[in-house]
């Protein structure tokens, strides 16, 4: 059975916003004990990631405790060391390949269960290395995506909601007072034409000789004075 | 011929209405410039209530930059904004200030068969203000979205089994997929016009309402709401262009914008472009202009208020480059900066260097070095072309600036729900500031007109308008909205308004007589107009636009209609598939672009047979009539 092997690069990435460590060149040793491992042909990821410390033979230790960790909660499992989990090919770009042997050292553990172990404990390793998923990445194992929360009520509706209201409050208080105003002049003028209409008839009795009223219905310009110029240009 | 937003391929100009208020009463310029000034029927004998109705900028929204280099763009437009702009300004201006009615009063006034110019141009008004809402509705739907963090169009969503992006936004880019899926949810054709999208429809709801209420009783109404629409887009402007300065990047953006491109110059769709957006900049032609002149003052001085209103639009349109330029070069080296950080990677993977020894500075020695050592590695490795001119320059046809460069743009900035907030609360001002004069080149004319009877309130006539266009503006709300919009944007604006704009200062200067408008204008503000008004009003202006209208029936009826569609099954995909327009298409293209322009040569003609007509039956038998005595009314036996 060929084993695939899993390769895990760490990436760093460029600094957006300030400042850029440069890291140090790590060269780890090559611990090649145990059986011959096949290579795996793998793309590379096309992430990077900043390192916040530099990467030894320590660190290497704990990347295997993790795995070690993450192997022993499968329930067939318990049984792992750290000394099982082997290294190689570690590179400058800090990305090597590892295995899980079982205890007899005898062969390597499938492919699906390694995998299937580190999934599941993703982000504790993770946070052990201070990175994300897109800064440590293990070839062919998928990131699990953190879903966007979503609100039981979508945001923009809440607002939609506000301001509608707003512009129908805003719409019933114009028309209504519009109509008051409207209201109001009809009102004027014909109160007007009552005391017009009292006032002609005051004339008529009084003199006997009808005449035409004065025009009462105020505020008009009187058209006898205006001059034919303000109004229109002479062809 | 470009609308305000162009589907050509051409990046926006800036478009700019600028206003000012004179202190005796009345100056007072409208949204698209306009004079604007209270009439005595509005209650004020002695002097005149100010509205206040500074024109703002309308930039990337109804704007577009030039995507030839806006160096290039800004000398035709400032060029033609003297030639042509400033002269038409100055004509309507007086015009409407002299004649003291609406477009439909001053041109029947000049002569009863030009009523159709005013017709046409209420035509035009309406067309425009069809389309421009439903622009306003998607700036709401950004606005209401924006109150979250993160921004919804700052991420792809997931895909069903939470694995991946949905895989048409992990092709193209989050904003272009929130802007063409979420909000529009494009269809794939004109043709195809799917079914009402339900949110757009509310926002639609929404953004007619708030028209409505600043419109309903006319200028009472929507001169107060200017005070805000006006005020707010120059303070967010400003606040924009202190956070854009500070933004790496933000340099290259403005020399980007500030350096002309000679060979542009010469090519003469630049000036074609720079002198339709010169009439989008002034509202000229509208008709909006005449009305709201009309409400000055007789003795205003409405030479002065041109200059000034032209001086402050040419200085907001630099002031709102600057502003969006700046933005755009941040984005540019942003988008830069990945494509190199990218290329870096794959050099770095390709040959397994440590981390840090591929920069930017010495990425082509390390590429030429790989090369070297192995060639066949070196060979598989596939690099993207950075281009920082590319990235400047890149493709935004009109709405696509302001709503997928701009958001994205925002999303890099920290605080993006505050400066998206405060960005589409400027679009939405400075898109209902232009749709007040929209508002008031369709409600005037219907007035003057006397289709609608005397008794019915404003605000009922406001209403119907405001409903009537609602209804019809509903088929922007389908999936293949956006692709109607772009249609009537590129031929319900520009055409007629060319053609409008050149019968006006035709009828001017040679039907009513230049003599008789200079002696008008000397009445009014006590001085003849001075040798440059009579040198552009004769001849400079209508052969300008001449010109162009010649130039640009040339160029189109040479090129086919085309038009960009958004489909994910397109071999280039994240980039715009070019179609062609299906047949009925042409139709609908004769009828918005060719009815206002034929209303004018078809009133006259209406006019002429109804004259006829009369003086056949002019001379009638006197009609014998009994007269009868009354007195007050009572008839007296």
């Amino acid at each position: 059975m060929v084993s695939s092997l899993y390769c895990m690069r760490k990436m760093r990435e460029r600094c957006r916003q300030t400042d850029r460590h440069t890291p140090t060149p790590v060269w780890p040793q090559l611990e090649p004990s145990g059986p011959i491992f096949t290579p795996c042909l793998f793309t590379l990821p096309s992430v990077l990631l900043l390192f916040q410390y530099t990467w030894d033979t320590n660190e290497e230790y704990l990347f295997k405790a993790m795995v070690a960790f993450s192997m022993r909660r499968v329930p067939n499992r318990e049984a792992t060391e750290i000394s099982h989990v082997l290294l190689c090919n570690v590179t400058q770009r800090v990305s090597f390949w590892f295995v899980v042997t079982d205890p007899s050292r005898n062969h390597t553990l499938p492919a699906v269960e390694v995998q299937s172990a580190i999934r599941m404990n993703r982000n504790r390793i993770n946070n052990a290395f201070f990175l994300n998923d897109q800064t440590l990445e293990f070839l062919r194992i998928p990131a699990t995506l953190a879903p966007p929360t979503d609100p039981s009520v979508p945001v923009w509706i809440i607002i939609f909601g506000v301001m509608f209201c707003i512009i129908i409050v805003a719409t019933m208080l114009l028309i209504l007072s519009g109509i008051r105003q409207h209201r109001r002049k009809n009102k004027g003028p014909s109160e007007m034409e009552d005391t017009e209409d009292k006032w002609e008839n005051t004339v008529k009795i009084e003199n006997g000789i009808p005449c035409d009223p004065l025009d009462m219905k105020g505020g008009h310009v009187n058209d006898a004075f205006v001059t034919e110029d303000e109004r229109l240009t002479p062809l | 011929m470009r609308g305000p937003l162009s589907t050509r391929g051409t990046e926006g100009s800036v478009l700019n209405r600028t206003g000012v208020c004179t202190k005796t009463c009345t100056v007072l310029n409208g949204p698209s410039g306009e004079m604007l000034k209270a009439s005595p029927k509005m209650g004020n004998e002695a002097g005149c209530s100010c509205y206040q109705l500074c024109a703002v900028l309308d930039t990337t929204y109804c704007g577009e930059k030039s995507r030839r280099g806006k160096g290039a763009f800004m000398i035709p437009f400032l060029i033609l904004l003297v030639l042509e702009g400033i002269p038409l300004l100055h004509l309507e201006f007086a015009i409407g200030q002299r004649l003291r009615k609406g477009s439909v009063g001053v041109w029947s006034s000049i002569h009863p068969a030009l009523k159709g110019v005013g017709i046409a141009s209420m035509f035009v008004s309406f067309m425009v203000g069809l389309y421009y809402n439903t622009i306003i509705a998607w700036v709401m739907w950004y606005f209401f979205n924006s109150f979250q963090d993160p921004l919804p169009w700052s991420q792809c969503p997931l895909n069903a089994n939470q694995t991946g992006y949905v895989e048409e936004c992990a092709r193209s880019s989050p904003v272009d997929y929130y802007w063409y899926r979420e909000t529009l949810n494009v269809s794939t054709s004109i043709d195809d016009s799917g079914s009402v999208q339900w949110w757009v429809l509310l926002c639609l709801t929404c953004a007619w309402s708030v028209l409505y209420v600043c419109t309903i009783r006319g200028i009472e109404t929507t001169g107060k709401a200017v005070y805000v629409t006006s005020t707010l887009p120059y303070v967010v402007l400003t606040i924009f262009l202190i956070r854009g300065l500070t933004l790496k990047g933000a340099s290259s953006g403005i020399v980007f914008l500030f350096t002309p491109n000679v060979t542009e110059l010469a090519n003469p769709v630049t000036w074609l472009d720079a002198g339709a957006q010169v009439f989008y900049s002034f509202s000229l032609a509208f008709g909006g202009l005449i009305s709201f002149s009309s409400y000055n003052s007789v003795h205003n001085n409405c030479e002065m208020d041109s200059v000034i209103v032209s001086v402050i639009n040419g200085f907001t349109s630099v002031y709102a480059a600057t502003v969006v330029y700046s933005i755009i070069g941040f984005r540019a080296t942003e988008r830069f900066d990945d494509c190199f950080s990218a290329n870096i990677l794959t050099l770095i993977n390709g040959f397994d260097l440590p981390e840090g020894n591929v920069t930017q500075e010495n990425f082509a020695e390390m590429q030429q070095w790989c090369n070297a050592s192995n060639p066949a590695a070196y060979a598989e490795l596939k690099f993207q072309t950075c281009d920082m001119n590319t990235f400047l320059s890149e493709g935004v046809e009109g709405t696509g600036l302001a709503f997928i460069v701009f958001t994205e743009a925002i999303t890099r900035m920290p605080a993006a729900p505050l400066w998206s907030v405060l960005f589409f609360i400027m679009l939405f001002c400075l898109g209902l500031s232009s749709m007040f004069g929209n508002m008031e080149g369709v409600v005037v004319p219907l007035q003057d007109l006397n289709v609608i009877p005397k008794n019915w309130p404003k605000e009922l006539l406001t209403g119907l308008i405001c409903l009537g266009t609602y209804l019809l503006a509903l088929i922007f709300t389908l999936n293949s909205g956006q692709y109607w919009l772009s249609l009537l944007d590129r031929y319900a604006g520009s055409i007629p308004l060319l053609t409008v704009a050149f019968f006006e200062m035709f009828s001017v200067v040679y039907v009513y007589g230049i003599d008789r408008f200079n002696r008008d204008i000397a009445f009014m503000i006590g001085h003849k107009p001075n040798i440059f008004w009579q040198v552009t009003w004769r001849v400079v202006s209508p052969l300008l636009m001449l010109t162009i209208f010649l130039f640009f029936l040339v160029i189109s009826v040479n090129e086919e209609l085309v038009y960009s569609v958004w489909n994910p099954a397109y071999e280039e995909f994240p980039k715009s598939q070019k179609v062609k327009y299906p047949n009925w298409v042409y139709g609908v293209v004769v009828v918005v672009a060719g009815v206002p322009c034929l209303a004018i040569p078809g009133f006259a003609i209406y006019k002429l047979i109804r004259n006829r007509f009369q003086r056949a039956g002019d001379q009638q038998g006197l009609v014998g009539a009994q007269s009868t005595v009354s007195v007050n009314g009572d008839v007296k036996s």
